[in-house]
C-alpha cells in the first residue's frame, strides 16, 4: 500500500482537489482516514481509470457515478462467472462437455 | 508497433492537434480495455491507438517521426496495469457493486434461478442462503471509541439497531448475522454488513489506540503551574501542569485513550499544551513593559536562513 504523495507521482494529470472529492464521493475507497490514506494497487488503478474516463473518454463528473456503477457491476459479474467456472472445473468431464454443447447451441 | 500512426487514428498527415485528439478519443471510447474486459482484440487495438496517440500528440515526437528520425515504435512503452487486472481478481471485492436491491452479488441465485430451484426441488439439499445486505453507518467519534448502539434506518423503512463495540475504527465492517435478505427453500438469511465510518471529533484525534488532544492553557497556568481538568473519552480527568510549561509540551495520560477492548490494551491520551494569552490586560501590559527578562530569549532563533 502507498500513501497520497506516491499516488500523485504514479498518476499523471491528477489534481489533489479532484482526488479528495472522489474519495469523498466513495468512487475511490482507500484505507485509513483523511490525512493518512493508504492506497491499494487497485485503488491506484481505479484513480487512473477515472482520470482516463474523464480526460480521454470525455465522461464528465455528473455521469461518472453511473459509469462506475456499471463498471462495478460488470466486474462483479465477471468475478462471479469466474467462480462458476472454477466450480464447473471440479465437475466430471461428461457434465462439462454437455454444458459446453448446450452453451454452443444457445449462442 | 510498426504501423503508420496516422493510419491507425484515421487522420491525414496534416491533421491538427485537435483533429488528432478527437480521433483518438473516438477510438479510445470504443476500445478502452477496462470497459471491454476479456476482449483481447479491443485490448490490442487500444494499445496501438494509445501508442499512436502518444506519438502524434507530442509535437516534438510527431515532428521527429515526420522527419523519419524515429519509427512508429519509438513511442511505444508498457502501459501501467489496467484496472481490470485488479478488478477481475479478489481485490475487486473492494469495489463490489452494492447499490442494487439484491444487496450485492453474494450468490448466484438471480442468474441461475433454474439451477437453484431444481436443486431445492430435488430434496432440500439446495436450500439457498439469502444475500448479504450492505450498509454504511456514520458513528460519532466518541460512540466509536467507547462503544454505543446506533439505530440505522433501512431503505425499506425498517430500522436496525447496530451495536458498535468499543474501539471501533473507521472503515471497520460489522457483520450482523441473519439480518440480510431472507433465505429460500428453508435456507438461512444472509448477513447485514455494516461499513462503519467514524466522524471526526472537534478536539480528539485518534491514532491507533492512542488519542491526541490539544489543550489550551493560560499564560499564568503555564508560568506558575496549575491543576487543570482535561476532557478524555471516558470523562474529565484532573492533570497537573508543572511550572514553566510551554506550547508544544506533550503530557501523556496513561490508559486514557481508547479503552481496552477484546485483548487490546487501553491506549494513552497525549495532551499537547497550547498557551493562550487571552483578552487584553492593561495591568499585565504594564508589568511586561517594566519587566527585564532574566536571560535573553529569542523564540525565532534558528529561523534566520529563510
Amino acid at each position: 500500500m502507498i500513501g497520497l504523495e506516491a499516488v500523485f507521482l504514479q498518476v499523471r494529470d491528477l489534481a489533489p482537489v479532484d482526488l479528495d472529492r472522489w474519495i469523498e464521493n466513495a468512487w475511490v475507497r482507500p484505507e485509513g482516514r483523511p490525512g493518512a490514506w493508504a492506497f491499494h494497487d487497485i485503488d491506484v488503478a481505479r484513480i487512473r481509470l477515472i482520470v482516463e474516463l474523464r480526460d480521454h473518454l470525455e465522461v464528465n463528473e455528473a455521469a461518472l457515478p453511473t459509469v462506475l456503477s456499471l463498471v462495478d457491476q460488470v466486474y462483479a459479474m465477471r468475478r462471479r462467472l469466474q467462480r462458476l467456472n472454477a466450480a464447473l472445473a471440479e465437475e466430471p468431464p461428461e457434465l462439462r462437455e454437455m454444458l459446453a454443447r448446450l452453451l454452443d447451441g444457445a449462442a | 508497433m510498426a504501423e503508420d500512426p496516422y493510419k491507425i487514428l484515421g487522420v491525414g498527415r496534416e491533421a491538427s492537434a485537435e483533429e488528432i485528439r478527437k480521433a483518438y478519443r473516438k477510438l479510445a471510447k470504443k476500445h478502452h480495455p477496462d470497459l471491454n474486459p476479456g476482449n483481447t482484440v479491443a485490448e490490442e487495438k487500444f494499445k496501438t491507438i494509445s501508442a499512436a496517440n502518444e506519438l502524434l500528440s507530442d509535437p516534438e515526437k510527431r515532428a521527429r517521426f515526420d522527419r523519419g528520425e524515429i519509427d512508429a515504435g519509438g513511442a511505444e512503452k508498457a502501459p501501467p496495469r489496467g484496472y481490470r487486472q485488479y478488478a477481475d481478481t479478489g481485490a475487486g471485492e473492494r469495489y463490489a457493486y452494492a447499490g442494487g436491491e439484491d444487496g450485492g452479488f453474494g450468490n448466484f441465485e438471480d442468474l441461475f434461478s433454474t439451477l437453484f430451484t431444481d436443486r431445492a426441488g430435488r430434496g432440500g439439499a439446495g436450500a439457498a442462503r439469502g444475500a448479504d445486505a450492505h450498509y454504511t453507518l456514520t458513528a460519532a467519534f466518541l460512540d466509536a471509541v467507547n462503544g454505543a448502539t446506533n439505530r440505522l434506518a433501512l431503505p425499506d423503512g425498517q430500522t436496525l439497531d447496530v451495536k458498535i463495540p468499543p474501539g471501533t475504527a473507521d472503515g471497520q465492517i460489522l457483520r450482523l448475522r441473519g439480518r440480510g435478505a431472507p433465505g429460500r427453500g428453508g435456507g438461512p438469511a444472509g448477513d447485514a454488513l455494516i461499513d462503519i465510518r467514524v466522524a471526526p471529533h472537534r478536539f480528539f484525534r485518534r491514532e491507533g489506540q492512542d488519542i491526541r488532544l490539544e489543550l489550551p492553557i493560560s499564560m499564568r497556568e503555564a508560568v506558575l503551574g496549575a491543576k487543570v481538568t482535561v476532557p478524555t473519552p471516558g470523562g474529565p480527568v484532573a492533570m497537573t501542569i508543572k511550572p514553566g510549561a510551554d506550547t508544544g509540551q506533550e503530557l501523556r495520560l496513561r490508559g486514557r485513550g481508547v479503552p481496552a477492548h477484546g485483548n487490546v490494551a487501553a491506549g494513552d491520551l497525549f495532551v499537547r499544551l497550547a498557551v493562550v494569552v487571552g483578552p487584553a490586560d492593561p495591568a499585565l501590559a504594564e508589568f511586561l513593559r517594566g519587566h527585564q527578562p532574566a536571560a535573553a530569549f529569542d523564540p525565532r532563533a534558528g529561523m534566520e536562513e529563510a
